[in-house]
Parts: structure tokens; C-alpha cells; sequence
């Protein structure tokens, strides 16, 4: 029966189960092809092409650093030239906050909230395709300008005047604030997309008080994201308007003020990093109970404490700017928040070790990494506490020390469990186990490489050695423990290098993975691995926060959905009761368009202002096709 | 993993509107959004205008009639706007057609009046920070106001074309309706700080 010959009136329940998956199949599946690969919006299709895409990204952001490194090793060394490095360091930065930490983080978001909501497919899934086109074109912007000597030069944080018409000659800079309007219309669209998933198509019975903690953690994300990332694309649209047409937001000579620049910034950074952060800790706070074999120690203090955080983040933006000379009672006032946000990490910490106390650990790779995280973010939390006093931030300010802190909490605080939750993931992604046996070696090479070649750095810029300085002098004494911090690197490069080679040789050797190869409570492990187009064949009902160890056995589900178009159920904001049978959309061809459209607008936009103009109009023509009705069953209602 | 059927979801309706659609719940996190960037861009202002020694920075306030009226044509417009909004509800096709040509009108009338309002600023955007905030905060509504307008101009197509006959299209009208409210509503604020603030000020 060819998907056409289905009545409307034919429900799942109506056929046998391998009737029912196949003309299921028939429904979801992305059309092969290239075509089909172009047109998809099936969110583990996206999801995975945005994990793949955020690695290379981190990939080619670590070569940087590895090129800093060897220039760092020695002093007046010259394997990178002043320009170069500035370029360098810009874009390591650049690349790993915006095309790796925040877009990594929604991708597995996308691949796993709507199976972990027991849905069929995200929210809005061709916003969500628009989302990667616009991320990858964010992505290529910024390596094709380095590769043509146009990379950005001025920080990532690009700060005035440095960045302004007067100081920063060529289209370096606005190279820069354009891949952040890719990345963050990117990062938007995700976070919208994860939002209503969230709110409106959570499985039957899922009230909020089962809400998967992962999922939990992506909604709060979320909405840090959709509060903070305006900020940026507000400031980055006048630094544009500033160096192209002439305004003066940041020229004090009329009126203007650079600290705005700042104020603005870090409005949407310091909540950057908690955009980066919360979802690790929801990635934590699944492995530690799945591994753990008992629920959570105190869900709720868990979710109270992710929410006090994304409050506590808008608190904090000033304590980047204590060396900037602002009034003391401010100074007083942020410092005070900064520590604040300390609590609720630490009852996070306590809530954890107590899951760990009361259960049965399966020292398994993905806690292994959570033990490794505990270590480092823990270290990495109290510089935190030591530099958010003002007079400690002042002597520390712009040193290695600031750089040792912060590579702690990101890479101790986030790429730690993000190593681990792919340990933990990959299985369902891919079908396949990654080898525990490398996987502990790679723990060991990035958790002891990691620390050898940060730790250090708190001595160095203790001993006065500056960020961002291309190189020193032999007099300055630094240039043995810089030898040692590159060839520390090198163990952290070596683990890196043999999680890739784990990650590409598991795809077609590892071990078959079955559905809950971890015997995890949440519902992502209720279908196969890798899941087929469509999910589930019978819509979950969740009964407790622990589904699948509430009955090991068997799944409670729901029927009387139609089979001839793509349904799926939305339900009610608190208690997920059923409220309708609605339709998600098919593959289309119009996400690619719009954001090719939109790309070529935004890349003219940094040479002419009437790119907007004329660039709007193939972008209103896309958006009309994207959205015209196509007369599939998906528009009945 | 065996199953047990415990609901049975056959009764549900196809497409639910209000806040049982998707798209409902995602005009309004656009808002949220959208409406972020505009009390940044207000914050801005207010912040600029502290630094500076007088405000507004080398204008006169701005003139307030065509402002005044840009306010009372986007405040009247919320009449037949609410009215669009209840006859979509009730699938009421005539009245739809006829609000959605209404509100045609009332997109084009504040873009018409801008155009003076721009000119009342008496100040270029190149001139200093106070006339880049003031010609970035009356952009940033005027682009809401277009994008409001296309999509307007879009529905009324599609309603008169055989595709409107669905709830799905009413509902589409309805989130319509639920976002131009949010373009009178941002509208007021900036509305006070260009207009009556200086004013203040002084």
C-alpha cells in the first residue's frame, strides 16, 4: 500500500506492528538523494549533521591553539608573525565559543529533546533546518575570511575602539560581527524550536515534575539564550553601523561611550557561559543516575537550581568590567551575585554526590568523565570565586590566570561532560558502543593533559604574563613552564585526537548497541538505535519521572493516531494531557533557499547598507514559498 | 519493548488553536525575543542620555505631531485588530476578508506617517550617538511594522485563495492578529522616551 492509497481514516491501531512500522516509514522517512539530503527536517538527521559540523569546528579551533602553543613554547620565537597571532587567537576564541560550545550544545539538544519528550520530531523542524544552513554559512564566513588574510584580529570580544572604524582598518572586524549575526540567528531559531517542543509536545502524562533533567536543563538554556543573544546582535548590528554608515554608538567625540560596548557584551557573554554550562550540568545529572542505577538525589533542588542560575547569569555581566573603574557601590553589588551563583552550583555538586553515595557507580567512560568534571570544575569554581573580588580581578586582569580560569570551568565545567554524554549518546546516534577501553584513555590523556597544561598558567599570570601577547622576552622567566604548558598540550591534543579516531572507528566497528545498552530510565532508549524516521510507532505515555525503570518491561502507549501524513500530539503546558492530533511538516527545499538568500544578504550587507534593502526581497520571496500551503494531508485540519 | 495501550487519542482534533498550536506558542517566544532587543536598544537610549551633558544632543526634541498620530493610528488599529482575532476564532471567512484589508490599511498608514516622523527628528543618524539611537530605535519598529505587513499582505492572499477554508489558516490569522498587538505594544515606550523624555529632560 503506497502511502497515497491510505485513507485518512486509518489509524495506527488498525494495523499489525510491522504494518505499522513500515507504512510509518513511508511517511517520515528523508527521501534519498541529494535533493532529500538538502530538503531533510528530521531533527536526528540535523542533529547529527550539527554535532559533526561543531567537532570539526572544534577540531580546527584546537589546531590554533596548538599553533599558540608552539609559538608560546619558547620565547622570541617566530612561527607566527604580531598579525597573525592576533588573527589566531581571534579566531580560536571566536571559533570555539560560537561555532562550537553554544551550537554543540544545541545540537545534541535537537537530536535528543524531542526523543526524550517522547515526540516524533522538534518543533518548527524546518526553522530547525534554516538553523544549521545558517550556522554553517556563519561557519564558512569566518574560515574563508581567514583563509584569505581577512579573519577578524580584534579578540573575540572585539572591543571598541579597537574595533571601531578609526582603529580597525579593512573588513576584519565586520567579518566578525556578521558571523555573529549567522550564529546567533542560528542559536535562536534552536532555542525557539526547543522551547515549544518543551512546553507543548511532551509525551501524555509528562507533567513538569517528569521532565528528563537534560531537558530541563535545555529549556532553561533556552531561555537564557532567547534573553541573553539579542544583546550581542544588537551590539554587533551598531559596530556594523558604526564602521559602515557612520553612527557613533561607540565614538565618545559625539556622544558615544566605548564602555557601552562592554555593558552590552558581556550582558550576553557572562550569560554565555552559563548557555555553554547548563546544558552539561543536565548531561551530568543524566549519566550520574543512569549509572548510579537509582533516580536522582533531589530532583527538585536540581531544576530550582538550574532556574536560580539562568536569573543569577543577567546578575553578573559587570564583573567583567571591574578594572574599567566603575562606581564602587556597582563593583560591590556584582560582586556580591558573582559568589551568589556559587550556591546553586555547589548544591548541584552535593545533589550528585549524593546520587553517587546512595546508588551502586558503574565506573562506566561517561562517569568517568563526570568524575574528571567534578575535579577540574571544582578548581575552576573557586578561581571564579577568587576573581569575582574586585581587588584580587584587578591584579589578575588580562593575565593567564583569567585564561586558566575560564578554560577550567568551559572545558573542565562543559567539554568534560559533553565528552562523556557523547560517550553516553553515541550508542543511540549511531547504533554502535564506542571501545570502553580507549574511552578510558582518553579520559586519562584529556583529564591529566588537561591539567598540565592549564594549572600552570594560573602561576604564569600570577607572575604577570599577559593574554593575547604574541611573545616575550627571555629575562621575563617564563619560558620554562611555557615549554612545559606546550608540551602538556600535546597529551591533551593526543586525547582529543583518540576520541575522533574512537568516534570514526566505533560508527562501523563498534559493538552492536540495542535499545538501552546503559539500561537507562529515560525514553530515548524505548526505540531502536539508531531510531527510525519516526520515533516511536505508538505514541509513549509516561506514568512516572523514571519511565523505563518504572516497568522495566513493558512501555505505556497511546493510539488512534492517523498514518497516511506525519502526526504527532501536543499537549497541555503543565500536566501533558492530549490536546490535539497535529501534523509536522514535510521535507522542503525552502529552508536551504531562505538561508542561502538571507547568507548573501548579511555577506553584502558588510560592503554596501542597500544590501539589506534589495538582499530582503529574494529572502520575503523564500519566506512566502517556505510558508504557502502544498496541499499534503499535513495541512488538513 | 512490549506495549500496553492505555489511551486511545483517535478524538483528539486534527489542529487546535489558541494555545494548543504550536505556532500560537511560537509567535509569542518571538516576542519575547523580538521584545529583548527592543528594551536593549531603549536601554541604550536612557544610557546615552545619562552620559550626555544636554539631551537631546544637538536637536530640538523631535516634533510630536507626526509621532502623536503614528500613536493613534497604530492604538486605533487594536479595534479591528481584536475584531480579526474573535472572527477568526469563529471562522467567520466575510468579516476575516474584510479585517485583513482593514489591517492592510493600518500597516500602510504608520509607514506613510514615518516617513515625516523621520523628518521631525531634525538630526541624521551620522550626526552624533543621539541621532544614531533615535533613527536605530524608530529602524528597529519601522522593520517590525514592514514584516507585520508582508504577512498581512500574504494571509489576505491566501484567504481569498481556496487554501483559507482551514482552521489552520484562521489560526494563522489569529497569531497575525497576536503580533501586531505586539508591535502597538513595543511602540509605546519608544514612543515616550523619543518624544516625551527630551521633553522631560529639559
Amino acid at each position: 500500500m503506497s502511502p497515497q492509497e491510505i485513507p485518512p481514516d486509518l489509524r495506527d491501531s488498525d494495523l499489525e506492528p510491522a504494518a505499522l512500522r513500515r507504512q510509518l516509514d513511508g511517511i517520515w522517512r528523508t527521501p534519498r538523494g541529494i535533493l532529500g539530503a538538502l530538503c531533510t527536517v528530521d531533527h536526528k538527521i540535523i542533529g547529527r549533521r550539527y554535532i559533526a559540523t561543531a567537532f570539526v569546528f572544534l577540531a580546527m579551533g584546537g589546531v590554533l591553539a596548538m599553533l599558540m602553543r608552539l609559538q608560546l613554547a619558547r620565547p622570541e620565537s617566530d612561527v607566527l608573525g604580531p598579525d597573525l597571532y592576533n588573527m589566531v587567537f581571534t579566531m580560536h576564541g571566536s571559533d570555539m565559543m560560537f561555532l562550537f560550545a553554544v551550537p554543540v550544545m544545541e545540537a545534541v539538544a535537537v537530536f535528543l529533546v524531542p526523543l526524550m519528550v517522547g515526540t516524533r520530531n522538534i518543533a518548527f523542524p524546518r526553522l530547525n533546518a534554516f538553523s544549521y544552513w545558517m550556522y554553517l554559512g556563519g561557519g564558512i564566513l569566518l574560515w574563508t575570511a581567514f583563509a584569505l588574510d581577512m579573519g577578524p584580529d580584534v579578540g573575540w570580544f572585539a572591543y571598541v575602539p579597537l574595533s571601531g572604524p578609526e582603529y580597525g582598518a579593512g573588513k576584519r572586524a565586520d567579518i566578525w560581527a556578521q558571523m555573529i549575526t549567522f550564529t546567533e540567528v542560528s542559536a535562536l531559531a534552536v532555542a525557539v524550536e526547543i522551547v515549544v517542543t518543551v512546553f507543548k509536545q511532551r509525551a501524555p502524562g509528562m507533567s513538569l515534575d517528569r521532565i528528563p533533567l537534560f531537558v530541563w536543563s535545555m529549556l532553561v538554556t533556552s531561555f537564557i539564550i532567547i534573553l541573553a543573544m539579542p544583546a550581542i546582535m544588537v551590539a554587533s548590528t551598531s559596530l556594523i553601523l558604526d564602521r559602515l554608515v557612520g553612527t557613533h554608538f561607540f565614538n565618545p567625540a559625539e556622544g558615544g561611550d566605548v564602555l557601552l560596548w562592554q555593558h552590552l557584551f558581556w550582558f550576553f557573554g557572562h550569560p554565555e557561559v552559563y548557555i555553554i554550562f547548563l546544558p552539561a550540568v543536565g548531561m551530568v545529572s543524566t549519566i550520574i543516575a543512569t549509572f548510579s542505577r537509582r533516580p536522582v538525589f533531589g530532583y527538585l533542588p536540581l531544576v530550582l537550581a538550574l532556574i536560580a542560575t539562568g536569573i543569577l547569569a543577567f546578575g553578573l555581566w559587570v564583573h567583567h568590567m571591574f578594572a574599567t573603574g566603575l562606581p564602587r557601590l556597582g563593583e560591590s553589588f556584582f560582586t556580591a551575585s558573582s559568589m551568589a551563583i556559587a550556591l546553586p552550583a555547589g548544591l548541584q555538586i552535593f545533589c550528585w554526590l549524593a546520587t553517587l553515595w546512595l546508588g551502586r557507580p558503574v565506573l562506566k567512560v561517561p562517569l568517568l568523565f563526570v568524575l574528571a568534571f567534578f575535579v577540574t570544575f571544582v578548581i575552576g569554581g573557586l578561581t571564579g570565586v577568587m576573581v569575582a573580588s574586585v581587588p584580587l580581578d584587578t591584579q589578575v586582569h588580562d593575565t593567564y590566570f583569567v585564561v586558566a580560569h575560564f578554560h577550567y570551568v568551559l572545558i573542565g565545567g562543559a567539554v568534560f561532560p559533553l565528552m562523556g554524554a557523547i560517550y553516553y549518546w553515541y550508542p543511540k546516534i549511531v547504533g554502535r558502543l564506542m571501545s570502553e577501553q580507549l574511552g578510558q584513555w582518553v579520559v586519562g590523556l584529556v583529564s591529566v593533559g588537561f591539567n598540565l597544561t592549564f594549572f600552570p598558567m594560573h602561576i604564569l599570570g600570577l607572575q604577570g604574563m599577559t593574554r593575547r601577547i604574541y611573545t616575550y622576552q627571555p629575562d621575563m622567566g617564563w619560558a620554562g613552564m611555557n615549554l612545559f604548558v606546550s608540551l602538556s598540550a600535546l597529551i591533551l591534543a593526543a586525547g582529543f585526537a583518540l576520541f575522533f579516531f574512537d568516534a570514526v572507528r566505533s560508527a562501523s566497528r563498534g559493538a552492536p548497541a540495542g535499545d538501552n545498552p546503559w539500561h537507562a530510565a529515560t525514553l530515548e532508549w524505548a526505540t531502536a538505535s539508531p531510531p527510525p524516521s519516526y520515533n516511536f510507532d505508538r505514541m509513549p505515555v509516561v506514568l512516572s519521572a523514571d519511565p523505563l525503570w518504572h516497568d522495566r518491561d513493558t512501555l505505556s502507549v497511546a493510539t488512534g493516531l492517523r498514518v497516511d501524513r506525519r502526526e504527532l500530539i501536543v499537549s497541555s503546558l503543565v500536566e501533558a494531557r492530549p490536546e490535539a492530533r497535529d501534523a509536522s511538516p514535510r521535507p522542503s527545499i525552502w529552508p536551504l533557499l531562505t538561508a542561502s538568500a538571507t547568507s548573501v544578504m548579511l555577506v553584502w550587507s558588510i560592503f554596501t547598507p542597500w544590501a539589506v534593502v534589495w538582499g530582503a526581497i529574494p529572502v520575503a520571496v523564500a519566506l512566502v514559498g517556505w510558508f504557502w500551503p502544498k496541499d499534503t494531508p499535513e495541512d488538513d485540519s | 519493548m512490549k506495549q500496553r495501550v492505555v489511551a486511545d487519542l483517535s478524538g483528539l482534533p486534527l489542529h487546535a488553536m489558541g494555545e494548543a498550536s504550536l505556532t500560537w506558542w511560537g509567535t509569542l517566544t518571538f516576542m519575547l525575543l523580538e521584545g529583548t532587543g527592543f528594551a536593549l536598544v531603549i536601554a541604550i537610549y536612557l544610557y546615552l542620555a545619562s552620559l550626555a551633558d544636554t539631551w537631546p544632543i544637538g536637536a530640538p526634541p523631535p516634533d510630536l505631531l507626526p509621532g502623536t498620530l503614528v500613536t493613534v493610528v497604530l492604538l486605533i488599529s487594536a479595534i479591528p485588530n481584536l475584531l480579526i482575532s474573535r472572527w477568526a476564532a469563529q471562522q467567520q471567512m466575510t468579516k476575516v476578508r474584510l479585517g485583513l484589508i482593514v489591517m492592510t490599511i493600518f500597516g500602510v498608514l504608520p509607514l506613510v506617517l514615518r516617513i515625516y516622523e523621520f523628518r521631525a527628528l531634525h538630526i541624521s543618524w551620522d550626526s552624533n550617538a543621539y541621532g544614531s539611537i533615535v533613527w536605530t530605535m524608530l529602524g528597529l519598529h519601522t522593520t517590525h511594522v514592514l514584516t507585520d505587513l508582508a504577512d498581512t499582505g500574504v494571509l489576505l492572499a491566501l484567504m481569498f485563495s481556496r487554501h483559507g477554508y482551514s482552521p489552520r489558516r484562521f489560526g494563522d490569522v489569529q497569531d497575525n492578529a497576536l503580533y501586531w498587538n505586539f508591535v502597538i505594544l513595543t511602540w509605546l515606550p519608544i514612543y515616550g522616551c523619543l518624544y516625551w523624555l527630551p521633553r522631560l529632560w529639559q
